[in-house]
């Protein structure tokens, strides 16, 4: 079922790997109580995104490598989100003097 | 099987290992430093993986962005806010995890079954190889121009985004601006990292 078609590693080992990485991504998106956790889970979770367009841009794509193109878009959304997420990690800090997620429910009723 | 399809395929377990491990260690550990330095380990694994795939600039461009920018971001952020505080316990926290993990684990198995059963279009046309950059030059200023700016104007607003929500609200007085004699700098001034109203 796993057929070779280029090396001797298949595309659906790199998907299996990106597969794990997003699954570790989103149990830590839901159980970290550290804020500065969750922005961590979140890039793990856009590199197994990146992960899987490059595989499938070097197997299925090869010849026109869309998904690099698109990778390096993602890799620029991910730093500018990055920046933007800390920065209101620190405002929230400096109102709150906590960094606990559970402590953020300003807006619940 | 010679010898660079060996060296391919322990590259590949390497990494994959050095992925696998070290993104639970980022979501499992109790010290966040350490989660943050092995969040760093991951990311140059998987510009590892990027290598092995023929993709030399998106590597880099993984190691420059990742581990230069992001990573260290993330360490600046542990700086400024670490202060050890302790959490207070939530009832049924356990079984809020056990019950995550279990529609994780679901997830994992739904990726893997779609990702294995799944009939790819294999193989495909032949990888162009070391040309990728170049071909990545021609896409970014031909048919993705339009995307390529909208990334320049979201790094912009992001960049003007980040200085607003984390400035100090500072005031110097008008003496000290006008006081020449005695030229104050900022950093003269301790200006504390909490306002004073929000420790209450």
């Amino acid at each position: 079922m796993l057929e070779n078609s280029i090396g001797p590693v298949s595309l659906q080992a790199y998907l299996i790997v990106a597969a794990f990485l997003f699954c570790t991504g989103v149990w830590g998106l839901i159980n970290s109580r550290n804020a500065v956790r969750v922005l961590m889970s979140i890039e793990l979770m856009l590199n197994a995104v990146n992960i899987n367009l490059m595989s499938f841009s070097s197997y299925v794509d090869g010849s026109v490598i869309r998904g690099q193109v698109f990778s390096i878009f993602v890799i620029t959304v991910a730093a500018a989100e990055a920046a933007v997420g800390l920065a209101i990690l620190l405002s929230l800090y400096r109102n709150r003097v906590t960094i606990d997620m559970e402590s953020f429910n300003l807006l619940k009723w | 099987m010679n010898i660079a399809y060996s060296t391919e395929l322990i590259c590949f377990l390497i990494l994959s290992a050095v992925i696998v491990s070290g993104s639970l260690a980022v979501v499992l550990l109790e010290n966040i430093v350490y989660s943050a330095f092995l969040l760093g380990g991951v990311f140059m694994a998987v510009a590892g993986l990027y290598l092995l795939l023929n993709a030399s600039f998106v590597a880099a461009a993984q190691i420059l962005v990742y581990v230069g920018a992001v990573n260290v971001l993330i360490l600046f952020a542990i700086m400024l806010v670490n202060n050890k505080e302790k959490l207070k316990p939530i009832k049924g926290l356990r079984t809020r995890k056990l019950i995550s993990g279990g529609v994780c684990g679901g997830l994992l198995i739904l990726l893997l079954r779609v990702s294995i059963t799944t009939k790819w279009n294999l193989p495909g046309p032949a990888s162009i190889g070391e040309e990728a950059t170049e071909r990545i030059g021609e896409h970014l200023f031909t048919d993705y121009l339009l995307p390529f700016e909208l990334a320049s104007i979201l790094l912009l607003m992001a960049m003007i985004g980040a200085i607003v929500l984390a400035r100090r609200d500072v005031s110097i007085p008008k003496a000290d601006i006008n006081d020449l004699k005695n030229k104050k700098t900022l950093s003269d001034k301790k200006i504390p990292l909490l306002s004073e109203n929000s420790i209450k």
